[in-house]
């Protein structure tokens, strides 16, 4: 049995706070209140963009505590595949959308005695939702948070204004001014747990600094949503449903087999939580393994791969689907 | 439809009985006319004949203010048996918030909570208590938030903290267990506190469920059920108390079998938390004796098999050994042969 929980939504302020970043307000259509969240959590949201589903995750940067609305805050990417300019573009106040219930796969340690974040870009709306979590609950917190240009850096000035010039640094690449990353992670309390969001060259710098610092892996953190890249078409041959389908260049597996109205299981679509692991029965090529789930040793042996981001390089694969 | 709670006890003259009512709704784990472990995880949905505990998602039943008693002498004699590690006080009150809105959903007449920002109003009448208090402010509740409700609450309750790819025993309620120990296995991850189950490990059960668990979502509850016998209607068999009831299972005879040996049923449900994204483990117990269960003629079959056959590994794990040929024998005789149809619901 499949217990549908999504909701819903009706858009209800779009909001500009940066250069190419769009602030999304949503309450549910059935007026019941929203779920409360846990900070770091993301939501799926599902999109009819011209005839074609897209459901992209999400980080909500609202308050937690907040039951009336959620909100995101989404990046304008032009070269992708249409998620975020369909937002950003096609969307308005009123329309409606679906979305998931939140799910967190970058929650905060409570054990930690102090928390310290290093954000880039966009990667700073789960830590909003975190900080006002943990302001709430009396948690040690500070922010490090990396910008283009102050015009191109979403709530930099508001996070300032609310948690203070002692506990939000403000980094700006068009000043020349970088996160000191080396001297922050050598001079941190015991117990403090490091929480990093953005570029992949962003958090594989800092995780990489923090392990040569010998800080326990388990005080580490980072989320990276990983947009299923695109690649060439090929043809996928679903073992347990009797069918065939064609991947486009920009769809992914998972994608491909919904448009098919064959329910597979999900939940993050970037690549992280699992969910989606499915068996391959044959494959006639190589996969491309982008998730950061699966083992290496199995991401080698081939016999699993995460259809919301993975595919192949070769003519078809067949799927225990 | 209003409950009427019973006043019994759980020890010494051990007065506890179901209604006929009551023994109807018994969740009788056995779908077959066999056992053995699986992950047998359902969504926990609203399901089942009415008034079975599928139909609310907390059930309270007729046993509720006793065990609320008997639960309270517990904690006098060892307040060990309540434990929450200073980082959950978010899932505390994640928890205190489920136990408190599930009852007032499914038993308006009983209990009722009011919300008016942070001032919440709580009112338990099986138990005469009014409660205001601050949702946030432990100090407005006379207890922790999680042992306050859980003293309000039948079953035990575990909170599970997720990190690190695993899941840890990090806060729990527990004085009608099963012997296993709250205190021992604080602050265990689930590999660790499932260390002693036999047979289980080897068929990769245990790696499933974590799997299963660590991805568990929001609104999107599961349940299974667990069993084992217990000798006299005794809630607290822990091995604190060993002492006092280990000996009890020698006590079985052809003669006293009916009313002596009860089937132990846990309705365990797994609750994501919203704030602290930890997991509520709840572990509700039911007790059912054996001339109960034989007033159910499918069971009464279903049972007998399930008991002749079992594995000796899960025998001497769930502690049979010394009573089961005798109420394996006693129940033959209500055991006629016939199929018994598939579920667990009476026919």
């Amino acid at each position: 049995m499949t217990v549908n929980t999504e909701m819903p939504v009706r858009v209800t302020h779009i909001t500009k706070v940066a250069d190419a970043v769009k602030r999304f307000r949503f309450q549910r259509v059935d007026g019941q209140p929203m779920p409360v969240f846990s900070g770091g959590a993301h939501v799926v949201v599902s999109m009819r963009d011209n005839g074609i589903l897209r459901r992209n995750p999400y980080s909500l940067m609202s308050s937690p505590a907040n039951r009336s609305a959620f909100e995101i805050s989404v990046l304008r990417v032009e070269k992708s595949r249409g998620g975020s300019v369909f937002l950003h573009d096609k969307l308005k106040v009123g329309d409606q959308l679906v979305v998931s219930q939140p799910v967190n796969l970058f929650p905060y340690d409570h054990r930690g005695k102090k928390h310290i974040f290093f954000a880039g870009g966009i990667g700073i709306t789960p830590f909003m939702a975190m900080m006002d979590q943990m302001s709430l609950e009396n948690q040690a917190f500070e922010l490090h948070y990396a910008v283009r240009t102050r015009s191109h850096g979403a709530y930099w000035k508001d996070l300032v204004d609310r948690y203070g010039a002692h506990r939000v640094k403000i980094y700006c690449d068009s000043e020349k001014l970088f996160i000191p990353t080396a001297d922050l992670i050598a001079n941190q309390p015991l117990g403090t747990h490091l929480y990093v969001c953005g570029p992949k060259g962003m958090i594989d710098g800092v995780m990489k600094q923090a392990r040569l610092d010998g800080w326990p892996s388990q005080n580490l953190h980072s989320e990276e949503f990983l947009a299923p890249p695109p690649g060439e078409p090929f043809i996928i041959k679903l073992a347990k449903s009797n069918k065939t389908l064609e991947v486009h260049s920009h769809q992914s597996i998972l994608e491909a087999v919904e448009a098919a109205g064959i329910d597979a299981p999900y939940m993050c679509r970037g690549g992280a939580c699992g969910q989606c692991e499915t068996n391959v029965v044959a494959c006639s090529g190589s996969i491309e393994h982008h998730d950061i789930f699966l083992e290496p040793a199995d991401k080698a042996a081939g016999k699993k791969i995460m259809i919301c981001v993975s595919r192949i390089n070769g003519a078809d694969i067949t799927l225990d689907l | 439809m209003s409950i009427v709670f019973k006043k019994e006890t759980f020890r010494d003259d051990f007065t506890f009985r179901n209604s006929p009512s009551t023994i109807k709704r018994f969740p009788f784990p056995f779908h077959e006319d066999k056992y053995m472990y699986s992950v047998n995880m359902e969504p926990h949905v609203s399901a089942g004949p009415e008034d079975h505990p599928y139909n609310k998602l907390i059930d309270v039943d007729e046993h509720f203010v006793s065990e609320m008693e008997d639960r309270a002498k517990v904690l006098k004699e060892d307040p060990l048996r309540y434990q929450a590690l200073p980082h959950m006080m978010t899932a505390q009150w994640d928890t205190l918030e489920l136990l408190m809105e599930q009852q007032a959903l499914g038993y308006p007449e009983h209990f009722s909570l009011t919300k008016a920002g942070d001032k919440w109003h709580w009112i338990n009448k099986p138990m005469g208590i009014d409660q205001h208090f601050i949702f946030g402010d432990a100090s407005t509740l006379p207890f922790e938030p999680m042992e306050y409700i859980t003293r309000q609450a039948q079953g035990d309750f575990c909170i599970v903290d997720q990190r690190d790819n695993q899941l840890w025993m990090d806060a729990g309620m527990v004085t009608t267990q099963a012997d296993w120990s709250l205190d021992f296995d604080l602050g265990m991850n689930f590999m660790e506190w499932h260390g002693p189950v036999p047979l289980a490990h080897q068929i990769g059960v245990f790696d499933r469920a974590l799997k299963f668990l660590l991805n568990m979502q929001l609104g999107k509850p599961v349940r299974r059920l667990n069993w084992t016998m217990t000798i006299n209607p005794r809630l607290d068999t822990s091995p604190e108390n060993y002492h006092k009831w280990g000996t009890d299972r020698a006590t079985v005879t052809p003669k006293n079998v009916g009313d002596k040996v009860h089937l132990r049923c846990e309705l365990q449900s797994l609750w994501r938390l919203p704030r602290s994204n930890a997991i509520l483990f709840v572990i509700r117990c039911y007790l059912l004796k054996m001339e109960e269960l034989v007033t159910v003629p499918k069971w009464a079959r279903r049972f007998h098999r399930v008991l002749r056959d079992l594995p000796p590994e899960l025998i001497d794990y769930k502690g049979l050994t010394r009573f089961r040929p005798t109420t394996v024998e006693w129940l033959s005789k209500y055991d006629d042969g016939k199929a018994t149809s598939s579920g667990i619901y009476p026919d």
